[in-house]
């Protein structure tokens, strides 16, 4: 086991790790404004990953600059699933929320399996077998482009939430509901507009994800699941926390599946989910509650 | 043998009817939203088959291991959960994580099977022998028909009890629970015991109705999700709820598929989308489950 050989799994890792962190960015977003879990969150992801082989097939275009049209379409879909469907459900218990969604996943899944089979789906692109040389590490060119894009659209987000007026509505949104309403903030389209850019995070990983990854409809579940550990990792409500735990189970599911065996390294990531909610509930970088 | 049919749709009914009563006392009862319910089918499976596999030791011997290991698996996620104050989503997360890490550790366990899975011989099928538990359908049938009935006059009794009150104080304000002295923890632990035995014994009927194990699939998390479905659709926390969830969606399942084939279209993925759709009303129009408007329409 040469240092080498560890260096170059743990670099690919990371660099994996960013793209599951943009995903999971989308969730902590949605789930740390709107407080809904959002259990179709990977087969969102996965409806984004199709979209780009389709537009692949049928116009050639390169999965990064589909992230642009995939964004917009996105963001409008979210926008309307929140505002159309689960608006009503806040208030409702959570087993109904989580149930609104399990029911939207099923048909998502399904549908993706109706449409397009069960078979596995790639985008084959010339730089896919690139990589550059920094030293004795080999980094592959197409999972340097994913993170990089995921990193691009993090820090978007970052600027967007930090620095406009939009952005400061939602996060009194967040902090506290009543207030937000009391100071006349309109709280319906403001979880709308946050669930459109959780969704937009989602269709810029699943661009990113499509070229390193197969795609198949039961990605959705196991996707939606990691989801939900990065967030509870690295911290519900902390954005850097998402990044941060997607990196954390980008390395360690490379490290397993290198020391133990590749289809143990889910295992891995279910085992840091339950020592996590035991020793440190609100995550690495979650707020004390 | 289209009575054996009927018969196994039946029993599936049943099945459902009993697991998502056992799934009601932990949700609907005491509000903790168990996510994760195939990890006890799956242990208690296993248990039970395990020991008939490697021993040939029947499954009266194997129920009473397969309820203990069960029962320490609940306990100790309980134990975790209550003691660290996680409750609502990260409760739910936190079973979902022990299923799926099992999962995964039974991919693994080449002792059990593993991936592979665990087959289970079966002597024949012909005449009753309860020891064994062999037998044609409709002994499976009554089994299961038996176990419905026992688990309805448990949980009715249940809910009259101390504990049903205690439970429904804990589910709709826990922090008020405690200030009326109520000792939360013990009683959701209690709930939490007793939905953990209630499945394993499910878990015991499936091993030797199937006879044979995947870890893929007992684990899995659609197994919790199937379980879970019925009591939801019926009606958390009443009584016949499950039941007619249970009835509602095993019946609705069986008709669509008919009903796709009647027109042509096989199409895979498409009997879910409908299963989906037909979830998604319920939970929109019907938030309490179906058994509620029912009930108050017979005045009950």
């Amino acid at each position: 086991m040469s240092f080498d050989l560890v260096a170059n799994v743990v670099v690919a890792g990371v660099l994996t790790g960013l793209v599951y962190g943009l995903m999971a960015l989308g969730l902590s977003v949605i789930f740390g404004v709107v407080r809904v879990v959002n259990f179709a969150h990977g087969e969102m992801m996965t409806i984004a990953m199709y979209a780009a082989t389709v537009l692949f097939a049928s116009l050639g275009l390169d999965p990064f600059l589909c992230i642009l049209p995939a964004a917009l379409a996105f963001f409008l879909f979210g926008y309307v699933l929140q505002a159309g469907l689960i608006n009503p459900f806040i208030t409702r218990p959570e087993h109904s929320q989580f149930m609104l969604l399990v029911a939207v996943a099923i048909i998502m899944v399904n549908a993706l399996l109706m449409i397009f089979g069960p078979s596995a789906r790639s985008i084959q692109v010339d730089y896919q077998l690139e990589s550059f040389e920094i030293g004795k590490i080999l980094v592959d060119k197409a999972r340097l482009f994913a993170a990089l894009a995921a990193v691009v659209t993090a820090g978007l987000l970052f600027s967007f939430f930090k620095f406009s007026l939009i952005g400061k509505a939602i996060r009194a949104c967040a902090d506290n509901h009543l207030g937000a309403l009391v100071v006349g903030l309109d709280v319906k389209k403001l979880y709308a507009l946050t669930f459109g850019l959780g969704s937009v995070c989602v269709a810029v990983a699943g661009c990113a994800m499509v070229l390193l990854v197969d795609v198949t409809p039961p990605l959705g579940p196991a996707y939606t699941l990691l989801a939900f550990v990065i967030v509870i990792v690295g911290g519900l409500g902390s954005m850097p926390g998402a990044l941060l735990g997607g990196v954390l189970i980008g390395v360690s599911e490379a490290l397993a599946g290198l020391l133990i065996a590749p289809s143990a390294k889910s295992m891995f990531s279910f085992g840091l989910l339950i020592l996590i909610l035991l020793l440190r509930p609100q995550g690495l970088l979650g707020k004390n509650p | 043998m289209a009575g054996n049919y009927a018969l196994s749709v039946v029993t599936l009914i049943l099945y459902f009817a009993y697991t998502g009563q056992a799934w009601n006392v932990m949700m609907g009862f005491a509000g903790q939203l168990s996510l994760g319910h195939s990890l006890y089918v799956g242990v208690g499976a296993y248990a039970a088959g395990g020991l008939f596999f490697h021993y040939g030791i029947g499954p009266w011997a194997g129920l009473p291991l397969a309820i203990l290991f069960c029962v320490a698996l609940g306990l100790i996620i309980g134990f975790l959960a209550f003691r660290f104050g996680i409750s609502g989503v990260y409760f739910a997360l936190l079973t979902i994580a022990f299923a799926e890490f099992t999962r995964i550790g039974f991919d693994h366990l080449d002792w059990l099977g593993g991936p592979g899975g665990m087959f289970l011989k079966v002597a024949q099928r012909d005449t009753w022998d309860i020891l064994n538990f062999r037998g044609p359908p409709l002994m499976y049938y009554y089994a299961m028909l038996f176990l419905c009935g026992a688990a309805l006059a448990l949980c009715s009794w249940l809910l009259k009890s101390k504990a049903g009150y205690y439970w429904q104080a804990i589910r709709e304000n826990e922090e008020a629970a405690q200030a009326l002295g109520i000792n939360t923890f013990r009683w959701k632990m209690l709930a939490v015991a007793i939905s953990s035995a209630m499945t394993a014994v499910s878990g015991v009927f499936f091993a030797f109705y199937y006879n044979n194990l995947f870890p893929e699939q007992i684990f899995h998390i659609s197994r919790s999700i199937e379980i879970i479905l019925g009591p939801i659709i019926g009606g958390i926390g009443t009584l016949f709820g499950p039941i007619l969830g249970a009835a509602v969606l095993t019946l609705l399942s069986d008709g669509i598929t008919d009903g796709l084939a009647a027109l042509g279209w096989e199409i895979p993925g498409i009997k879910q989308v409908f299963y989906g759709v037909v979830l998604l009303a319920v939970i929109m129009f019907l938030p309490n489950g179906i058994w509620p408007p029912i009930a108050r329409k017979l005045k009950l």
